[in-house]
Formats: structure tokens, sequence, C-alpha cells
């Protein structure tokens, strides 16, 4: 079972997966309750998985648009988001997309080539869960997300940018 | 200037500590080669011909003299004495030792300089005006833009993987000192009809083999809405760039195969959904930056100084230096000096370190302490009074860079080539060396006018062959350098892209087949023309057949 880094209470924190990842010709462990499915098997079969009780979860790649699953968030206790490489940066806009437009509050997890180089990045963009290529361990993953002090722009974590900060201590124009 | 504050100082030192980091597992092979040259790029440091090359970002071409002192040192300390200035107005170093290049960022960290984003598929470094806030042209200061845009661009979560690199020019002068039109995006400042500030948006520009021309998007987006307008490109692009083929990942091809219309149309859908003012600089943040940048106090001053022109009269070179290299100031009594890097038989962009300390030098002594790096890889002392410019003019004399032809033919642009770039297929300096020296006598360079010549080793086109009004391509034929010239591109506001003469040059042609379309030039132009006016006006025949005529 691969390592599964979670964000919990702002602590990088190991936890034991509790979903199956299925292949499209794979049938679940005999008890499984939370599922992982591709986006074509969810198509087929996820109306079957969500009626019989099982938290469902659906991998997308960077070629699938989260658009595609706009009536189905609510009903999601995960998206997990591949990075086939971790140079294809499609999934950060895919994960700002869930936080912000769709408001999307399960468990959005990076998959595949995903490395502490990027953790960061990941966060900021919404990602609460990691499953790391890199042989990280958790004070590795944790070094890497409090790293720099500040940040510059506004993303999905909410963390208040440099210009709301100078907005703060000049005591004018504070964000509302 | 901009001033950096706590919080710009933290980041920047934090990123040289996780840099340190990076190096670290890669020299103890914790990190693969693989894995860590992305990392690598993304702090400027390429792996080239004969060792490391550090590419030290100048944010968008503005220097301090303190800092240029410190990329002196950097030069001496760690280099061959020299460095580079670059087509993005960046400096880069050819010389450069991994295990040193941790204690170059913390050097470079201590002055506010750093290598973040020179490299990598990221938003990079932004072109603006080298003549901001001293041309009394500009519509606004680009400055204050490209510093909003620094800051948001940097460690962009969302940003930091597109399917290529990406480039913004910033300009506020109808005059296009920033090349706008061949960027990824190219912000023009401008006043709608009721006075607003706004930017025209152009998107899709670029070079490399298949060059376009920015198309507009959008005709006047609000200024403050400038960072979630953004965004919206961005996050289009991001996710609809193509990444199967590098060569086709730049926004350019996206643009060119939707169409600028319904690109446009995308990215305005976007925007509408966008939390707007969650992104977009609050106009308190906006003042603070723009009150950085308005800190020279301007002196009194009548607008004609009668020293300057005693001293021209008596001095022709002075004269001359005048002519070329001296623009208006927007404030009385003050001009506009340029600095060129391109005295004949000397590697256009290439400065020493000891050089560079004597610029710093005259910049505080004449010229508020505050220097610019234009892409045509000159230097710029925006802010010199009048009666300064002869003694200016001495000071540069004695380290060699009185060179009075700006935008001239010897004024050259070109990449460093097969001399030193693991990319190129031919050299391009040596090129640019052979031509300039035959317009090395300043009076025939002079009474040949603006003539932009401009030379890339390789077709990813960093000298900016096809803006060139003659462009020049390195090509590999069968293991033999040769040379593809192209006629009547601009990257100004006139923009084009240039076209093919014919087939290409050896090496040993390129500098005659100058010659002989400038002659062709000079035998053809209307009063008042340009090189580029006339090639324009007659078009292609008369330059090819003088250069072909033998093998007619």
């Amino acid at each position: 079972m691969p390592k599964l880094f979670k964000i919990e209470d702002d602590q990088v924190v190991a936890r034991d997966d509790p979903f199956q990842t299925l292949a499209d010709d794979e049938a679940p462990s005999a008890g499984s309750g939370a599922v992982i499915l591709s986006f074509a098997r969810f198509q087929r079969e996820g109306e079957a998985w969500l009626s019989q009780g099982v938290r469902v979860g659906v991998r997308l790649e960077p070629d699938q648009p989260v658009e595609g699953l706009a009536y189905d968030l609510p009903r999601l206790a995960l998206v997990a988001l591949a990075f086939p490489k971790f140079r294809d940066g499609r999934a950060y806009s895919a994960a700002s997309l869930l936080r912000e437009r769709y408001k999307f509050a399960g468990e959005v997890r990076a998959v595949g080539d995903v490395l502490r180089d990027q953790a960061l990045l990941m966060l900021r963009c919404g990602f609460d869960a990691f499953e790391p290529a890199d042989g990280a361990t958790v004070d590795d993953w944790s070094k890497a997300l409090h790293r720099f002090r500040h940040v510059y722009q506004a993303a999905a974590d909410r963390r208040q940018p440099a210009f709301a900060e100078r907005a703060a201590a000049s005591g004018i124009g504070a964000p509302a | 200037m901009y001033r950096y504050d706590a919080i710009d100082a933290a980041l920047l030192a934090d990123r040289a500590t996780e840099f340190r980091g990076q190096v670290a597992r890669r020299l103890s092979g914790e990190l693969s080669e693989d894995h860590f040259k992305p990392l690598r790029l993304m702090n400027g440091l390429y792996l080239q011909l004969h060792a490391y090359m550090l590419r030290v970002a100048i944010p968008y071409g503005v220097l301090s003299a303190d800092q240029l002192r410190r990329l002196a040192f950097i030069a001496r300390r760690f280099d061959k004495g020299f460095g580079h200035f670059t087509t993005r107005t960046n400096i880069q170093f050819n010389w450069i030792k991994l295990a040193d290049a941790p204690d170059i960022l913390d050097s470079l960290a201590e002055v506010g300089l750093h290598a973040i984003q020179t490299s990598g598929n990221c938003i990079r470094n932004t072109t603006a005006d080298p003549y901001a806030g001293a041309t009394a042209e500009e519509i606004d200061d680009p400055r204050v833009w490209s510093e909003a845009i620094r800051q948001w661009s940097t460690f962009h979560p969302e940003f930091t993987y597109l399917p290529r690199k990406f480039k913004i020019a910033v300009t506020g002068a109808a005059k296009d000192r920033t090349a706008a039109k061949v960027h990824d995006i190219g912000l023009k400042l401008r006043r709608s009809r009721d006075g607003e500030l706004g930017f025209e948006v152009m998107v899709g520009g670029g070079m490399g083999r298949t060059p376009y021309l920015g198309q507009t998007i959008r005709e006047h987006l609000p200024a403050r809405h400038l960072l979630s307008y953004l965004t919206a490109i961005l996050r289009t692009y991001n996710r609809l760039g193509r990444r199967d083929n590098s060569y086709k990942a730049r926004i350019k091809i996206l643009v060119a195969s939707l169409g600028a219309e319904a690109f446009g149309r995308a990215v305005e859908a976007e925007w509408a959904e966008l939390d707007q003012a969650s992104i977009d600089l609050p106009d308190l943040e906006l003042a603070r930056i723009r009150a950085d940048f308005n800190d020279v106090a301007f002196q009194d001053l009548a607008p004609v100084s009668v020293a300057l022109n005693a001293a021209k009269a008596a001095d022709p070179s002075l004269a001359r230096f005048v002519r070329n290299n001296v623009a208006a100031h927007k404030v009385a009594g003050y001009g506009i000096v340029n600095i060129s890097l391109k005295a004949p038989g000397d590697v256009p962009g290439d400065c020493t370190a000891d050089q560079m300390d004597a610029i710093a030098d005259l910049a505080d002594a004449y010229g508020a302490g505050e220097i610019r790096v234009t892409h045509a890889q000159n230097l710029v002392l925006p802010h010199v009074k009048l009666d300064d410019v002869a003694a200016l003019h001495a000071g540069l004399k004695e380290i060699g860079l009185a060179t009075a032809n700006i935008d001239l033919a010897s004024d050259i642009i070109a990449c460093p080539g097969l001399d030193f770039c693991a990319l190129a297929n031919a050299r391009a300096i040596p090129i640019a060396q052979a031509i300039a020296a035959r317009f090395a006598d300043p009076a025939t360079a002079e009474s040949v006018g603006e003539l932009k010549i401009k030379i890339s080793g390789c077709i990813n086109a960093c000298g900016h062959h096809h803006v060139g009004h003659i462009g020049i391509l390195g090509v590999d034929k069968k293991g033999e350098e040769y040379y593809q010239l192209t006629l009547g591109g601009s990257g100004a506001e006139d923009a084009s892209l240039g076209d093919v003469l014919g087939p290409a040059l050896s090496a040993d042609r390129v500098a005659p087949s100058v010659d002989q379309l400038v002659d062709v030039y000079l035998r053809e132009r209307s009063p008042g023309e340009r090189f580029l006016d006339t090639y324009r006006r007659v078009g292609l025949n008369p330059f090819k057949a003088a250069v072909y005529a033998e093998a007619v």
C-alpha cells in the first residue's frame, strides 16, 4: 500500500489509506467500504456504489476536466488528481477549481509523481492528502510545507498574502 | 526604485535556503539529475557546454548601483570576471560551479537579487520599458505594474509547472521598447475615453521556430484588475496548452489553434468566475509600490544646458554621443543616457566586473544611483542632468563604453550562440563582430541610420532574429554553420516578422551580404526613411538581387 500523508489540524500525519484504488477491471476486496474509481468507471458504476453506502472517490487524469464531476462532487468523499509526471501542472488548476469554484470540502489527494519539492504548491492549491513518490518522511514533508514564512498571492489555502499582511501591519485598509 | 521590505527579504532568504538543500541532495546523490534538473532550472541554473550557467534576474530591468556592484563581485569571485546581459534583461554568468551556486544566491539575496524563475516552465522576469519613469511619452509608470506582476507570479502555486515558459512585457509609452508583441502577454498602458487607466492585452506573441505576433484579446482592461485577468489567462493556458510536444507548448500555439477570439472568450468566461477581489492588489498596496518608484528628487533646471552645448562644440565625439545615445527626459534639464555594450570587436551584452563597478560609480555620481538593462543588451542611466553628460561621457570613455551607436548597425543583438550554448547550431558572436567591424567608423554607421540587426544561433531565437530589420539565424547544414537572412522584421510598435531573403549563406558571406543590403538601402531610400521603411516600400526583390547576383 502506498504511503499516505494527510493534513490534519495544519499538521502532516501518516495515515493508513482507508480507500482501495480499483483498476477498471478489478473487483473490490470483501467489505471494502471506500473505493477510488477512474472517471470512466465512476460514470458507469458510480450510482451503484453510492447507493450501497460505499464512500466513493474519483481519480482524474490531467486531461479530464473537473467540470465533468461538477454535479457529483457533493456525493464524493475524495477526488484524486494524477501527476503522471511532476512537470505536468494541470492538476494544480484542477485542485484550485475544486476548492475555489466548486467549494469541494472532501479530500483532494495528489497521486502519481508526487515530490516534496512540489508539496507547498500542492497544499496552496487545495490538496490535503498526498501519496509521496520520493521516499519523503513526515518530517521532510512538514519542512517543505513550512519553508516559506510568507506568500505573495491569494490561493485556495486562504493563507494571507503579503499585501494583506502589509495592510494589516499598517493598520489601514485591513482586509474584511 | 522599489525597496524590498522585510517580507520580500524573508521570501528571498527562504528560497535561498530551499535551494541550498536541493543542491546538497543532488551533490550527495539523493536526487537524480533527472529530478534535479527542473529544480535547478527553476532557479536559473543551466548545464551548458563548458560549465554551469547561472542566470540572475534583474526584475523588469531595474538595478541599483549597489546591486550592480554585487554582480561585479560575483563575476570576479565566482566567474571569469565578466557577465553577459541578455535579451530578457537578465545577466548570465557562464562559468559557475554547482557547489558555489548556494553561496552566490545568498550573496545576491543580501542586495535583493535572485535567480528565481529565470528558467523553467514558469512565469519569467517581466520586461518593462527601460525609459520608465523618465520618458515624457508614458501614460503611466510600467514599473509599478511590473512589480505587481513580480510579486503575484513569484512562486505562484498554480502556475509554476506550465506547459512551457511564459514571458510578459509592460509598456507605458506608444514607442514600444519592450518588444511587447512578441511576448506571451504584451500589456500596453492606455487611458479610456473617460480617462480610466487600463491595459490593452495582447496574447500569443512569440518567436522560436513558429513566430507569431500577439493579438489583442481586450482593448481596455481596467488597470486595477490586472492580476485577476492574468490569472484567467494563465489558468486557461495551464489547462489547455499542449504538453505532448515542447515545440508546440507555448501559448502562441494555443491561441493560433483556437483563434484569438475564442481564446479571449475562454479567458473572459474564466475571469468572470474568479474571486477577483482576493487576487487584485488593493489600492493601498499599489500606492505603496508606486511611492517607492517616485524617489528621484529632480531639480529645477533650465531646459537647455549651456555647459553641454559648449562641450559638444568642442568635442565632436561628445556631440555624436549625445545625438545617438541621449534621449529626451520628462524633466527639463535632464536626459536619458544609453550605455552601449556593443563596442565593435566586443561581445554584445558582455560587461566586465571592472566596467560594472565603474558604471555603478558613474550612476551614483550622475544618475541617481539607478541603472536599467534593455532588451537590446545595453544599459541606461535614466536620470542624468544634461550639465553632467560631458563628465559622464568622459567617464564612460575611460572604460571603453562610450560607443555612440544606439539602434545603429553595430548595435547588434546576439545570443551567446555555439560559443557557449548547448542548443546552438552556429556561432552568433563572431558574426556580430564581423558585421560591427564594417560599421566601426561612427560616421558610416550614423549615415546609415537606424538599423536593427539581430542574430540567433539557433531556431529558439534568443537573439530575436525574427524581428530584426535584418535578422540572421544560424542553421546547421551537414555539420557546417550556415546563416539564414530575413528582412523587414520589427519588435517595436510597428511589429512584424521578417521575410526570408533566400538560401542560407556560409559564415564568410554574412557580413559582406549585410554590406550589400545596406548599399541597396542607401541607393533606394527616400529622404527620412529608415532601412525598415525602405524595405517595406520597395519589397524583397532589389535586396535579393544584390545578395544572390552571383548565383543567378
